[in-house]
């Protein structure tokens, strides 16, 4: 048994460590048990039931595995849950509300910035935390920005478009400094 | 009056997806995603080693593992006759080992545990013998009569050899070589490649012993088709089957194949009588899944001096590793290979083929690809171009040479195709204003006055797409038609069903903005579903490009049966006779007075409340799509390099893509489908590596040794269109998912080909790392691809 959060499982041996940990996920404080092993993404997915996270290569190569860590994109396959205690973890969930869209999800719709939808909440929360950087990139910081996430269906071109869609609604809509 | 096409979503609008509004909220549901109650989890253990005799298994200690449920070898699938399964190549594949192994990643065993992490803790602990044999690692070793036989569990199976084929006219291509003023010959490599889809394959096989069904979420691009498989395979009978495809992360012909796990997984569930997951680590998928191409292309054109071709000739020898499981449904023992040469004008051709088992994974998956075309068209764009520069003539003269002109449609290929439609120079001279074409060598020089090396290279081919019609096709004896089934609601809303399977194509879009096209019904009030057995018509998946040609046609079709019905109940609302009825998009009026009409959505109404005498109420109909031809669309590729003779790097500086796919349903979605293809061409011709070493070890079998490229690498793409409309197609659109891979490779190899050839070198395999280039830079001699590789 890799954690607890699974009320139904069996009892996990005698000899399973266990950690207690407290996560602020989407802004919301989640305390878990797991085991120390449990790398975050498993946590997120089926401990937290936030399937828009994706685990793709288990390498840290691919990307569809990206939440925003204290704000910082990170992939959630190559860190153990224990170690986010205590800290801030975004994941596409936390992007928007039911109502209203982050200007990089309108942005990747309106470009057609994605096919098969996987690489996407990745993609997605690496522009972001690139665009609360740099509120105006250009073609190359965006490329370079994204250069941790593989997609393999759109070229990249259109993710391209999406995210500077996205920078120029988010300058569009900050209020103007007097 | 009139309704305006383009605001109802119709034909033509770049419609923003509907999909992407659950994929963009991260609400996607793919197979990982789906959890069942009581849901055991299964991991595979794979082999080691790629040929090797299995002396024994112990998996006492596996079970001993707290959590774990089942453990599952090879000898005991063999007592439920499971051991080995049928490809759909009409060989035979093992499930789980049990004589040999013969592909290092094989599957060996598998365990099923309350958990992942304790399923992958079991399979560590399961002790597998194995007594090592040579590994045959290409067909040069297989041939070898003091190599083993890799097949050694089949009957009259004495050599490693799969089959011996050949097609076309040898006597007129014999002639035509005796004829020629110049022949030009080439002999090339196209390196296995895996298509890398982002999601790995997984599957929740549920068998439930009260009611006797067996559900399957399956990462699947042909559901039906593993549906009727597993009938066959498992012995449950097929209504009591229901398979379910949710959302796919991609599939590039990775999810055509019916793999081991799947029918492991399937087992596993009846045996504990629980939900069993399997979800494949990266590492699996890439050894052991649909590999494509690894085929050595050897050939030769005969010419006239003034450029006009007048035979070819090709010979390939394929590795398609231990299992010959070409997922391919052409009646062609090598796909459609002889589709090589269709966009050009040739009396006579003649191809013979020859194929091997290796001590690799099965290969021989269409990546994103129609069985072979993307080979086929790779070795015809690069045979083309050692032609025209043998004859000294220029590369785009040379392709306007003998290109098939416009007035020769319907044209017959050499190899007996039935070309459709195309304006190919028009394609051209687009391509060519685009580059720059008439100042390049120009500026070519002028370059490489200043050290720097400059390179164009040109790709252009029409491809089969499609599969298909009968003459061509058929899969275990089944035509290759497609199918949709449409209910208009009473107010006037639809939901649309087909046999395909989107994996990112937007069918849920486009297939409505069809329907938009016949019936004026808005687009955002039809909902499509695709991927669930138990709902859908029967169809055959979606892979060869084949979802607009056929199951969109088969959408035209119902929508067209719908409308046949509605101007009877228009008839009948308008109380004129059904001859005086006219129809404009979302309406039916009474000839010569346009103001007295009934929308299409009035029709639906009626269909449920005010149903005219002797006809059955309801609107809904379905229909069956059987192609009458393959569909030949269009593509003249353009790229422009700049090699660095230091390094051997080499970056694209311009590359412009003229594409004639006909009727274009959702431009948006079509350009989207380019330049994602144009990047697995890019990738392909210059990174994507996976290979074998000696003892058949997979090199590549992670995304740190396997590099696919990031959006830092990949160039940008500058796209053209011409449109010539598919003239047996209802809606005149042709196939364009795989044009871009089909024929880019050979564009930036040319390219590169054309920077550094002054130096003598006639061809360098892909990828064309920079090691590779920088090599044939400093020797003047081709570089070739052909493993194994020699480590250290």
């Amino acid at each position: 048994m890799s954690s607890l959060y699974d009320e139904v499982a069996p009892n996990p041996g005698a000899d399973t460590p266990v950690r207690r940990v407290t996560i602020e996920v989407n802004g919301e404080k989640r305390t878990v048990d797991v085991e120390p092993r449990l790398l975050l993404v498993h946590l997120l997915r089926q401990g937290l039931a936030l399937t828009g996270t994706h685990s793709g290569c288990d390498t840290s190569n691919c990307g569809a595995c990206t939440v925003l860590f204290d704000g910082s994109p990170l992939k959630s396959c190559t860190m153990f849950a224990v170690q986010a205690d205590g800290h801030k973890v975004e994941t596409v969930e936390g992007m928007g509300t039911a109502s209203g869209l982050h200007p990089v999800q309108e942005g990747f719709k309106e470009e057609h910035g994605l096919q098969c939808g996987f690489c996407t909440p990745g993609m997605m929360l690496a522009s972001k935390a690139l665009l609360e950087r740099n509120p105006d990139p250009t073609e190359d910081d965006i490329r370079w920005a994204l250069s941790g996430n593989l997609c393999r269906c759109t070229g990249y071109q259109n993710i391209v478009k999406s995210v500077l869609w996205a920078a120029e609604k988010m300058r569009n809509d900050q209020p103007q400094e007097a | 009056m009139s309704l305006d096409e383009i605001k109802i979503g119709g034909m033509g609008a770049s419609r923003r997806r509907v999909e992407d509004n659950r994929f963009i909220r991260g609400k996607g549901k793919y197979v990982d995603d789906v959890v069942l109650p009581g849901m055991l989890h299964m991991e595979i253990l794979r082999s080691t080693v790629a040929h090797a005799r299995i002396k024994s298994i112990d998996t006492s200690a596996a079970w001993e593992v707290p959590g774990v449920r089942l453990v599952l070898t090879g000898e005991m699938m063999a007592a439920r006759n499971l051991a080995w399964m049928p490809t759909l190549s009409y060989d035979t594949q093992a499930v789980l080992a049990t004589d040999k192994v013969r592909f290092q990643g094989q599957e060996v065993a598998a365990v099923i545990a309350d958990d992942p992490y304790v399923a992958k803790d079991a399979c560590a602990k399961i002790v597998v013998e194995y007594e090592q044999l040579p590994a045959i690692v290409n067909p040069t070793q297989a041939q070898d009569p003091a190599m083993p036989i890799i097949r050694d569990d089949k009957e009259n199976q004495p050599t490693n050899k799969i089959f011996e084929w050949e097609i076309g006219d040898k006597e007129r291509t014999d002639q035509a070589f005796a004829d020629a003023d110049v022949v030009s010959t080439i002999d090339l490599h196209y390196p296995r490649s895996h298509p890398s889809p982002m999601e790995n394959c997984g599957s929740i096989a549920d068998y439930d012993r009260a009611t006797g069904k067996l559900t399957v979420y399956m990462t699947s691009q042909a559901p039906h088709i593993v549906r009727a498989a597993v009938a066959m395979v498992a012995e449950i009978p097929e209504h009591q089957i229901r398979i379910i495809s949710p959302d796919l992360g991609g599939g590039f012909g990775n999810k055509v194949p019916i793999y081991p796990g799947y029918v492991i997984s399937i087992l596993a569930s009846i045996l504990t009588e629980r939900p069993v997951k399997w979800i494949e680590d990266n590492t699996g998928n890439l050894i052991s899944t649909g590999f494509g191409r690894d085929v050595y292309l050897q050939g030769q054109v005969a010419m006239r001096k003034d450029g006009k071709i007048l035979g070819m000739r090709m010979h390939t020898i394929s590795d398609h590793g231990a299992f010959y499981g070409d997922a391919q449904p052409t009646k062609f023992k090598i796909g459609l290979m002889h589709s090589t040469f269709a966009c050009y004008d040739i009396p006579a051709a003649h191809l013979t083929s020859v194929g091997y088992y290796t001590n690799k994974a099965p290969g021989g998956v269409a990546y994103r690809c129609s069985f072979r075309v993307t080979e086929a068209m790779f070795f015809q764009e690069r045979m083309i171009h050692a032609a025209a520069n043998d004859l000294g003539m220029d590369q785009a003269e040379f392709r306007r040479v003998n290109l098939v002109k416009d007035d020769m449609f319907p044209y017959r290929t050499a190899f007996g195709f039935l070309t459709d439609s195309g304006q190919y120079d028009k394609c051209m001279q687009v391509g060519m204003e685009a580059i720059g074409y008439d100042t390049f060598k120009q500026e070519q020089e002028e370059a490489r006055k200043r050290g720097k090396l400059l390179g164009l290279g040109i790709s252009t081919m029409t491809e089969p797409l499609g599969a298909g019609n009968s003459r061509e096709y058929d899969i275990l004896g089944i035509k290759m038609f497609d199918s949709a089934e449409l209910r208009i609601h009473m107010t006037g809303k639809a939901i649309l069903r087909t046999g395909a399977k989107t994996q990112g194509q937007g069918h849920e879009t486009t297939w409505a903005q069809i329907v938009a096209h016949e019936l004026g019904i808005p687009a955002d009030d039809i909902v499509v579903e695709e991927g669930d057995t138990d709902t859908a018509p029967f169809g055959m998946g979606t892979y060869a490009s084949r979802s607009t040609p056929v199951a969109g046609a088969a959408v035209a079709m119902v929508a067209r049966k719908i409308r046949a019905k509605a101007r009877k109940i228009a008839a009948h609302l308008l109380e004129v006779s059904e001859e005086d009825i006219e129809w404009e998009l979302g309406r039916f009026y009474v000839r010569g007075n346009q103001e007295r009409g009934v929308t299409i959505q009035d029709c639906a109404l009626a269909a449920y409340s005010n149903i005219p005498d002797g006809l059955e109420p309801g609107l809904e109909n379905n229909a069956y799509y059987d192609p009458p031809n393959l569909t030949w669309p269009f593509a003249a590729y353009f790229c422009k390099v700049e090699v660095d003779a230091e390094t051997g790097v080499w970056d694209v500086l311009k590359f412009v893509a003229v594409d004639d796919c006909g009727v274009r349903i959702n431009p948006m979605i079509v350009e989207g489908q380019v330049m994602g293809g144009l990047t697995e061409a890019y990738a392909m011709a210059n990174m994507q590596y996976i290979t074998f070493d000696e003892e058949g070890n997979c090199i590549g079998s992670n995304y740190m040794d396997y590099l696919l490229p990031t959006a830092w690498e990949t160039p940008g793409f500058e796209l053209h269109e011409v449109v010539t409309p598919c003239p047996h197609h209802p809606i005149g659109a042709k196939g364009i998912g795989e044009c871009a891979t089909v024929a880019g490779p050979a564009a930036f190899v040319n390219a590169v080909m054309n920077a550094i050839e002054h130096t003598g070198v006639r061809n360098v395999d892909m990828p064309l790392m920079p090691n590779r280039v920088f090599e044939a830079l400093q020797t003047g001699k081709d570089v070739s691809g052909m493993p194994p590789v020699k480590v250290g």
